[in-house]
Parts: C-alpha cells; sequence; structure tokens
C-alpha cells in the first residue's frame, strides 16, 4: 500500500527528459512512505507502441521495476487508453501513489485517472512529504503568490510534478524490466499527429536556461541577440517572451512565459527588457536563479532577480554572449 | 447545438493576496472578482458556434456563493441565454468534489458541447474539466488553441511541449480552452441590459467533504532581495563571477 506508481512520458519511443525527474520525485516519496517500516517500491511505468529507448536506465533514478505496456494505438498520446491503463495498473498495484509530470500531457492525463479511481489530485505542486502516514503536497496558487499546503487522504495520492522542481537524482537500483501488450479501447479521442515546432529547439518549460525577451528589444529582428545567447550555452537554453512582444506578434505563445503562457522552473532564468509586471511573475518565480537585464534601475523585476545589471540590453547582452562562449570554448 | 460553459469566480490577478486570519484562505476583503479569463475563450467559443449553426443554447453553470451569479452574468452579458448558479458557501480545494457537483448538473442537460477554461487562475488546477468528462463518460480534450467541428466530428489542436498535437474526436465532447482559441468579446451595453432579464436559476447544492484537506496557505518564500551587480556591460565578468561561484548554475 506504500509502494508508487511512476507514470512515464516518450514520444517516438525515445523517454523525455521529464520522466527522470518524475523516476526521481516518486523514489522520494516511496523513501518516506516506506520509512513506517519494510520499506516502498517505485515502479516506472512506460505506456508505448512498442519498447522505449531509455527506459533501461531508469533503475539510475531510483526505479525497482520498469514496466512497459505497449500497443499499436499507443504510439502517439491515446487519452482514454492511457487513461484506462493507468487506473487499472493503479487498482491492481494497490499503489499508496500515483505520480505524474505537470507536462502538457500529464496534466491532461492525471485528472482522467483521479477522477476513475475517484480519488483527488493535487496537480502541479512543487513539493511533496510524508506526515502522519499521509501526502501533503505543496501547490502554488494565485499566480505563485501564495503555497497551497495540502494533505491527500485517500489511496492512492495522486500527484503531478512540476518540471525542472524535482531535479533528476541518480539513486541506483537494479531496476529489472517487464514488458507486457495490453489491450486498448478505441478511443474516441485520437491523437493524429504532432505539428513540429522548429526542430531542437527547447520548451521553456522544460529548459534548464531560459532567456526571457521583452518589450525592451524594441523590434522582433533583435530576437536574434537572445537566440545568440542562448547558443552560447550549447543547447540547454530556451528563448521566452513577455506577453506583451506575444501579443505584438513578434514571438509564438508556446514561447510566452506567465499567467497566460507557460509556468517555468529553470535553473537560470535571465529576463531581458522585461519589467517584471506580476503575470510575468506569476510564471518565472519560481525559477532558481533569476537575472535582469533592464535600463530602468526601477523596474519590478529587480526585485525578484538575484542578480541584476541595470544596463542597455543592446550593450550587455552581446558581452554576456561572448564571455559565456569563453567559458564553454 | 446546446452548448454548456462552467465559469468560475475567481480574484482578479491583479489583487494584491492577503491570508485569511484562519491561515488556510484567501482574505476576501477587498478583492475584486472576475469571469476565468480562460473560461472567457470557452464563452466566446460556444457564443462562435450558436451564431455560426443559426440555432441553438448557451448555457453558463457556476458552482460557487450567491456572488458567482454577477460572474454569470458577465457571460450572460457577451451573449449567452442563460445561466445556472450551483450555490454552496465555499467552493472546495478537491477539484473532484467540484467535478461531481458539476457533472451531476450537466449530466441530464443533453448538451452537445461542454466548455471549460482550461485552469482556473485561483487555484491552477488544470482538472475540473478532464474529471467532469470522465464522470459523465464523454470524449475529452484539454487545453485547445484551435478548434474545428463538422458533422458530429471535431479536431482540434492542443500546445505540448515543443509542438502542436493534433486530435480528432467525437461529440458530444468535453473540451478545455487554450489562450489563442479566439479573442473574447466585451460585453456591450446592450448586452448588459439584456443580461439582467436572461433567467439564471438558483440550486442550493451540497458537496460532499472530499479527502484533500487545506493544511495551510502561506506566502511564498521570500526572494532573497535583489541585488544589483552593476551598470552596463562593464557589469558582466562580476556578474559571471557570481553565476559560477555563489550561485553555481554555470
Ligand atoms: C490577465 C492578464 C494576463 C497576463 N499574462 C501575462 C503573461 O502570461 N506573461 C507576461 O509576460 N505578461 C502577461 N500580462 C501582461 C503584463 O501585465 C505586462 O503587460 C507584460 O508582461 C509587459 O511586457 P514587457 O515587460 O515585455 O513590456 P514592458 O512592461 O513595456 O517592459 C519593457 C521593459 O524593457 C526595458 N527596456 C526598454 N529598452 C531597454 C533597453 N534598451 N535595454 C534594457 N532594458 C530596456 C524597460 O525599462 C521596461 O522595463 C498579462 C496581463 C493581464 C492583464
Ligand atoms: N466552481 C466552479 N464552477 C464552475 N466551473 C468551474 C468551477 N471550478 C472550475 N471550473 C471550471 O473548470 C475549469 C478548470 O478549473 P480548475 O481545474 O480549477 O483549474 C475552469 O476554467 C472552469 O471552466
Amino acid at each position: 500500500m506504500n509502494d508508487v506508481l511512476a507514470v512515464l512520458e516518450q514520444r517516438e519511443r525515445t523517454l523525455r527528459k521529464v520522466s527522470n525527474e518524475v523516476v526521481t520525485g516518486a523514489r522520494r516519496l516511496a523513501d518516506a512512505l516506506g520509512q513506517g517500516g519494510g520499506g516502498a517500491r517505485v515502479d516506472a511505468l512506460v505506456i508505448a507502441a512498442g519498447t522505449v529507448a531509455g527506459a533501461d536506465q531508469l533503475g539510475g533514478f531510483g526505479a525497482d521495476k520498469v514496466i512497459t505496456l505497449t500497443n499499436p494505438a499507443f504510439g502517439h498520446y491515446a487519452p482514454e487508453g492511457h487513461a484506462r491503463v493507468i487506473a487499472d495498473r493503479a487498482k491492481a498495484g494497490g499503489y499508496g501513489a500515483v505520480v505524474f509530470a505537470a507536462s502538457a500531457t500529464g496534466r491532461d492525463l492525471a485528472p482522467r485517472v483521479a477522477a476513475r479511481l475517484g480519488v483527488p489530485l493535487a496537480q502541479d505542486i512543487t513539493d511533496i512529504a510524508v506526515e502522519g502516514g499521509a501526502v501533503t503536497v505543496v501547490h502554488p496558487v494565485y499566480a505563485g503568490r501564495a503555497l497551497l499546503k495540502l494533505k491527500l487522504t485517500a489511496r492512492p495520492a495522486i500527484v503531478s510534478l512540476r518540471p525542472n522542481v524535482f531535479t533528476a537524482v541518480q539513486r541506483p537500483r537494479a531496476g529489472s524490466a517487464e514488458t507486457a501488450a495490453v489491450d486498448a479501447p478505441v478511443g474516441r479521442v485520437v491523437v493524429t499527429g504532432i505539428k513540429h515546432a522548429a526542430a531542437g529547439a527547447l520548451d521553456v518549460a522544460e529548459a534548464a536556461i531560459v532567456i526571457s525577451g521583452g518589450r525592451g528589444l524594441r523590434e522582433p529582428a533583435n530576437f536574434k541577440l537572445l537566440e545568440q545567447l542562448a547558443a552560447a550555452f550549447g543547447g540547454r537554453a530556451a528563448v521566452g517572451a513577455s506577453r506583451a512582444v506575444v501579443d505584438a506578434g513578434w514571438r509564438a505563445h508556446a514561447d510566452q512565459v506567465g499567467q497566460t503562457g507557460k509556468t517555468v522552473s529553470p535553473t537560470l532564468y535571465i529576463a531581458v527588457g522585461i519589467s517584471g509586471a506580476i503575470q510575468h511573475l506569476a510564471g518565472m518565480r519560481t525559477s532558481k536563479v533569476i537575472v535582469a537585464i533592464n535600463k530602468d534601475r526601477d523596474a519590478p523585476i529587480f526585485k525578484v532577480a538575484d542578480y541584476g545589471v541595470v544596463g542597455d540590453l543592446f550593450e550587455v547582452v552581446p558581452k554576456l554572449t561572448e564571455e559565456i562562449k569563453k567559458l564553454h570554448g | 447545438m446546446k452548448i454548456a460553459v462552467c465559469v468560475k469566480r475567481v480574484p482578479d490577478s491583479e489583487t494584491r493576496v492577503k491570508i485569511a486570519s484562519d491561515g488556510k484562505s484567501l482574505d476576501e476583503a477587498g478583492v475584486k472578482f472576475i469571469l476565468n479569463p480562460y473560461d472567457e475563450f470557452a464563452v466566446e467559443e460556444a457564443l462562435r458556434r450558436r451564431e455560426h449553426a443559426g440555432a441553438g443554447e448557451v448555457v453558463i453553470v457556476s458552482l460557487g456563493p450567491p456572488a458567482a451569479q454577477e460572474t454569470i452574468r458577465t457571460a450572460l452579458a457577451m451573449g449567452a441565454d442563460r445561466g445556472i448558479l450551483l450555490q454552496a458557501d465555499r467552493v472546495p480545494a478537491d477539484g473532484l468534489e467540484v467535478a461531481r457537483a458539476l457533472g451531476a448538473e450537466l449530466k441530464a442537460g443533453a448538451y452537445d458541447l461542454v466548455l471549460f477554461g482550461k485552469m482556473a487562475i485561483d487555484d491552477y488546477n488544470h482538472q475540473v474539466g478532464p474529471m467532469v468528462a470522465e464522470l459523465l463518460d464523454l470524449p475529452c480534450v484539454t487545453a485547445i488553441a484551435h478548434l474545428e467541428i463538422a458533422g458530429g466530428k471535431g479536431t482540434a489542436e492542443r500546445e505540448i511541449e515543443g509542438g502542436v498535437e493534433v486530435v480528432e474526436f467525437r461529440l458530444p465532447a468535453v473540451l478545455t480552452t487554450d489562450k489563442g482559441l479566439n479573442e473574447p468579446r466585451y460585453p456591450a451595453l446592450k448586452g448588459i441590459m439584456a443580461a439582467k432579464k436572461k433567467p439564471l436559476e438558483v440550486k442550493p447544492t451540497a458537496l460532499g467533504a472530499g479527502s484533500l484537506e487545506v493544511l495551510a496557505l502561506s506566502p511564498p518564500p521570500q526572494r532573497k532581495d535583489g541585488r544589483v551587480v552593476g551598470e552596463g556591460s562593464a557589469a558582466v565578468p562580476e556578474l559571471l563571477r557570481l553565476l559560477r561561484d555563489e550561485a553555481k548554475v554555470l
């Protein structure tokens, strides 16, 4: 009753990076749940059309067993099929908790599974613990301006983890593997394809480093300054945007950080020419380290920035790019 | 097309957040409440579908305190036909309890579409829509930014990390709406006047206790006071030193 089911994500039969975080979070929870005695296991669940690259590495992050359930219909995310398979598995395995990523897929899937099991869900959590045998979680509310601490008294406790918060940690286990074919209902909801953004472009919600630009960049072409800076970090950085520049059509909505855009928690967030409106802060205030570059010393972004540089971005950003290149070069 | 839209009354995102003396809830004194911004996309979409079909009905459903009547009136002023308030003294923290109450009301309505926002901007829960879909056993697509419907079938697009998922579904269905789906209209004065006369049914609603307990609501940990490293490009070397040696992120 204390074991934890970690629900992982794959795309094109490759495990997504966020899956390592889910196993890490699940391990942490299992260790806390198992403390009363007997320990607790982490089963990592992969749902796919066939074997998935990276699944054999999950023991490294603390999975005791990796269960791969296959069906030809699971090439893409199949909401109804996935929900049923996970709910059935959760019931059969008598798990104490089911852990998802609060990704686009996880946020869609977790409520379906919770409703099927008739238990509550804590979505997009930033912390998890066990108190008096019950799972407690922290979930940011009111645009990140307050933290709600919740206790989940039903079992299994269902949670989804905010990406980038439960930083993947190596916790080696033997990690046995089990693969089985499963039936899937012919869903009434079918993903027919994925239109890809620019190849290789990292999503702001999942990048370790996010460099966001605002109206201070003056015109869309100037975003190349930020792209060059991102490139200097060697593939770990994504370029984000404030709503002002998304509304102006300079950048895609997919890149928008904030209340009506994405919530990001990178290791490093660099705000360039962004004033720091409350709705922008809502999307990035849980970043580990915040840097702001703004010419207005009184800009509110400096109140949350760990390190601020007051100055003209057209002068500061190229210099920063140059220095980062040196560091990595 | 008979369409239901579930809307939530939420504090304006600009209002200051003050925690009530119970340490578990928002102090509502002086707080301005609005129609949840994501639900505006849902209301707008419903109105466009009705206008496009040239017939049909748009029903607004909200679970909340008596004051949520104003929220429903806002949607009626945009052009919806009638409203239902499931009146409760509190809105539970447990999204499943909210979904159960809404689901019970929606069940008998024979709606072609039931629309939700992708999330409420107070609780950031992202869950009530798909939960209602499961409880009513309806197909569901969440967080849609594009929608086409023809002959009992729909195609929606939703943003995922690094791309856009194209999803086909059958009607009747539950959809939750994201920014980008449409540009919600502002209620015109005429609409505001008309809304006052539109039917709004108030139904007292008993809620289950749920098994999600709020332990505390607290301010986020203060970020260390912001610190200005220096001015202009001359500050860059010191910035890098701090990022490397102090913050250890490089
Ligand atoms: C319901 C609602 C939801 C919203 N959701 C979001 C959201 O999700 N995300 C979001 O970002 N916003 C959101 N907003 C908008 C938000 O309130 C701000 O309007 C927006 O964030 C401002 O964008 P900005 O910082 O790019 O522009 P501005 O506020 O115009 O700031 C530009 C900054 O650039 C600086 N600058 C100018 N030139 C230079 C230079 N050469 N060098 C250095 N600095 C320079 C200026 O000093 C200024 O601080 C929302 C608003 C509402 C009402
Ligand atoms: N109390 C409520 N009354 C009516 N609809 C609601 C209520 N709470 C949530 N919803 C709907 O569910 C969506 C998602 O809310 P949430 O799951 O709380 O983030 C909202 O955008 C509304 O459409």
